[in-house]
């Protein structure tokens, strides 16, 4: 039976790697993704993971050596955010398009200049087209059993791509929260081992990442989309058996109190837990408002999303991000395309916030609902509004 | 490969596009990228070689009459070999179709 404890959401994911007995970990150390690779250095260190901690120069290099370990069959983990995941930006694109199952936490930061350490969506945004499987968790124990569930979702024969788990800085990464550890038995039993089709190996050599002509570019990348969209099978499986077994359900788009409500406010990643006190209080006000977390972001969850809203007349969207110049908040703009062609469907109101580490209270949720309420009733909608700004 | 690249499908492909037939870059014509071809003249070679040396397409192979000569498959054309024979044996000539 899980032991319930009290600890470090970044030492739980890192206890998590363990338990997924990773083979290898190269990771740079960056704010706030620090303690989970130091915590796995020490385990290592230890002898209590038998693994290769690589410590390289760089997030890039440490990309490049996942994709060497993950190639020759190595299960293979690291970490980072910000600034760290946008130095990786290339090597990205390489790992789901030679399909490496790699995985990774990205421990959400906003993007310089200036400077900030903090938490928001602008690095994962900026990574969105890179073609890797992308879970948003919202407190520790869903980032430890998501975790878990990415190893086997990842290196299922039918996926081999990679996944990167997303948690914000700080507000989720360094929070210490009850979590349920599950017994190595009860992983040993979840995660079967990783076995990769066709590893480099010089007694059966192969070519992987090797130059392609126009005559031949187009149809690996049609291959490539057809499986990162195909992937979505396995996720919704490999969710359903970890419920069955560990009592914990996921799915790509949760929805809270949504069943009847006609204002639906709509949120990614840990503030979606501040979001659900909001909505509480208003429902015992008589409102009839609800939550819907996006938690499966890529593959985009298309069929959910238009299921979770059609029935809403007003959907709010919370972008931790912006789009410089472009459509407003990033993931509003992916509801809208989504909606854009079904005949029921909200009016979609787009605000930006929690920008660079600001917290959204309880209080600051219940003005946002209110605000796009406002915002729809009058058909004043712009590209998005920025909460809490100062102007 | 067992088909032409002009026929192979996404469906076809293997995971992550790996290459699974060591060597099979030899079947890529890098002939198609020429735009000159050089004429060997065997009056003025003296076999030393030299334009097999330098070719870095590695495509300048010897006859059973010991001269030099391009495959074309490979050759691009690139006019090294023409540049750097002591002889001036090679002559690039413009390819027309
Ligand atoms: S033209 Fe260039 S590629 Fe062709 S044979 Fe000469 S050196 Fe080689
Ligand atoms: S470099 Fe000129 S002379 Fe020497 S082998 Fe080649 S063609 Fe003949």
């Amino acid at each position: 039976m899980a032991k319930r404890i009290g600890i470090e959401v970044s030492l739980a994911i890192a206890d998590a790697a363990k338990l997924a007995d990773v083979d290898v970990v190269a990771a740079y150390p960056i704010t706030p993704q620090t303690h989970i690779v130091e915590h796995l250095a020490e385990l290592v260190a230890n002898g209590e993971l038998d693994a290769q901690y690589i410590p390289v120069e760089s997030e890039h290099s440490a990309m490049s050596a996942c994709l060497g370990a993950s190639a020759v069959g190595a299960r293979t983990f690291t970490a980072t955010a910000g600034q760290g995941l946008e130095l990786m930006h290339e090597v990205l694109y390489v790992a789901s398009s030679m399909r490496l199952p790699v995985v990774m936490t990205v421990v959400n930061r906003a993007l310089s200049a200036p400077l900030s350490v903090w938490g928001d969506h602008s690095d994962v945004m900026a990574v969105r087209d890179t073609g890797w499987i992308q879970i948003f968790v919202e407190n520790g124990q869903e980032a430890i059993d998501n975790v878990l569930c990415a190893f086997r979702i990842a290196e299922d024969e039918k996926v081999l791509l990679p996944v990167m788990v997303h948690l914000d800085g700080f507000h989720l990464s360094h929070m210490i929260e009850p979590i349920y550890m599950p017994e190595q038995s009860e992983v040993d039993q979840f995660i079967p081992p990783y076995k990769y089709p066709l590893p480099l190996n010089p007694d059966k050599p192969v070519t992987m990442g090797a130059f392609a002509p126009p005559i031949i570019y187009s149809e690996t990348k049609m291959a490539q989309e057809i499986n990162l969209r195909a992937s979505k099978k396995v996720i919704l499986q490999c969710w359903s058996e970890f419920g069955s077994r560990f009592k914990r359900h996921y799915s790509p788009v949760e929805s809270y109190h949504s069943e009847d409500a006609k204002v639906l406010l709509l949120t990614m990643g840990s503030f979606s837990e501040t979001a659900m006190t909001t909505i509480d209080r208003m429902r015992k006000e008589g409102r009839e408002v609800g939550l819907i977390k996006l938690r499966l972001w890529r593959p985009f969850p298309f069929k959910e999303i238009r299921q979770a809203v059609k029935d809403a007349e007003v959907l709010i969207v919370l972008d931790r991000a912006l789009s410089f110049g472009g459509p407003g908040g990033p993931v509003c703009s992916e509801i809208k395309a989504a909606l854009y062609n079904e005949d029921k469907k909200p009016k979609v109101v787009s605000f930006v916030g929690g920008l660079g580490g600001r917290d959204i209270t309880a209080d600051g949720f219940e003005e946002i609902i209110n605000r796009g309420i406002e915002i729809s009733q009058t058909g004043s909608e712009q590209e998005f509004e920025m909460f809490g700004v100062r102007e | 490969m067992t088909k032409p690249e002009s026929e192979i499908t996404w469906k076809d492909l293997e995971i992550g596009s790996i290459v699974i037939e060591p060597g099979n870059a030899n079947q890529y014509r890098t002939g198609d990228w020429r735009s000159q071809r050089p004429i060997f003249n065997s009056n003025k070679c003296i076999k030393c070689g030299i334009c097999q040396l330098f070719c870095p397409e590695g495509c300048v192979e010897q006859n059973a009459e010991g001269y030099f000569e391009a495959n074309l498959f490979y050759c691009k054309g690139c006019g090294i070999c023409a540049r750097e024979c002591w002889t001036q044996a090679i002559t690039m000539v413009d390819e027309e179709e």
